[in-house]
């Protein structure tokens, strides 16, 4: 049984910090080169067959913009 | 191809493991990017909705960055002077013996003007919790100098870096706080990684738990970093508090009974 994971980030909230990114177990996470209306390059799965949803960014984003979903497989 | 059709399977609301609790509102932080204050909000905030106690809680917010915290987490809140937060905790918490009330303080609040107001609060083991948000540093208006700055460390007010001679040594306040009667719960946490925010919200609940017990003042201190303050990258000042700050304020518990 293997966990695979996906994270939706509210891309207005976002304000680039990039704690997820270093926080992120799978290197799933990296800072976009688009930015938001407010000029911060908002995190995105750069990697997302790496995600296993371990919902580790979630904890540590500041600004509460990551939604974690998770699945058996 | 394949991946595409992956994610979609999973982002589905029956696979959904973390969202922002409904305790935290919609508001945008008006935190720098990477502040610890968010973080340490959200715990607050999911602590009170795991415990079922949105209607209960009284919260006391402080001057300073975390000013505002009223305008994020969905409770009713009361705002103090300068460092006097634990002084209106005192009264609310006499007044409704039965609402969960704390205190949310940075350092410049609570180990500084307020000094003496904290120091009674806990002696006399009033039955609140305290959040204390460490970052060594003046956000709000800054950059200052606090009583918790490290030794050489440069801020707006000591440009060549705090001098034992001039500006005296970094207090340990929370060490203070645990050798008063009144406190049941002393520790020092940090929010930089997800062990150590999932080990503060556990203290956290801990400390409200031990108000419904009638235990004494419950004194959570977290690590945190000032990005903007000490003039790095949110990353960066998360690297240097473990480096450096830890070993000033180490980790853990300083009082449990």
């Amino acid at each position: 049984m293997a966990l695979r994971g996906a994270i939706v980030v509210d891309t207005e909230k976002c304000k680039g910090c990039s704690v997820c990114v270093v926080n992120c177990p799978t290197n799933t996470i990296a800072l976009s080169k688009e930015v938001n209306s407010k000029g911060y390059n908002y995190a995105y799965m750069a990697s997302p067959e790496n995600c296993t949803g371990c919902t580790n960014c979630a904890t540590v984003c500041p600004d509460t913009c990551i939604t974690v979903y998770r699945v058996k497989v | 191809m394949h991946t595409t059709m992956d994610i979609k399977d999973i982002i589905k609301p029956e696979n959904k493991v973390y969202s922002k609790t409904p305790v935290l509102l919609d508001n945008v932080m008006h935190y720098c990017p990477g502040c610890s204050h968010g973080t340490a909000h959200k715990l607050v905030a999911e602590v009170i909705e795991e415990m079922g106690i949105q209607e209960n809680t009284i919260g006391v917010s402080p001057v300073g960055c975390s000013v505002f915290a009223y305008n994020y987490v969905d409770i009713d809140w009361q705002q103090a002077a300068h460092g006097r937060a634990p002084a209106l905790a005192t009264a609310t918490k006499r007044l409704y013996p039965d609402k969960y009330v704390f205190t949310y303080q940075g350092d410049g609040d609570l180990a500084s003007i307020g000094t003496a107001e904290i120091m009674h609060a806990c002696n006399r083991g009033e039955n609140i919790v305290v959040i204390f948000i460490n970052n060594a540093i003046y956000g709000m208006t800054g950059g200052q100098m606090a009583p918790t700055t490290l030794m050489g460390m440069k801020t707006a007010t000591s440009p060549y870096g705090r001098r034992e001679d001039l500006h005296g040594k970094p207090l340990r306040i929370t060490d203070l706080i645990s050798q008063l009667e009144g406190t049941c719960y002393v520790t020092r946490q940090s929010v930089q990684n997800a062990a150590g925010a999932r080990k503060t919200k556990r203290a956290i609940r801990k400390g409200f738990e031990n108000s419904a017990k009638k235990k004494g003042t419950s004194f959570i201190e977290i690590v945190s970093s000032c990005n903007s303050g000490w003039k790095m990258s949110p990353v960066k000042a998360n690297e240097w508090m473990v480096e450096n700050m830890f070993p000033s304020y180490p980790l853990g518990d300083l009082k449990d009974i």
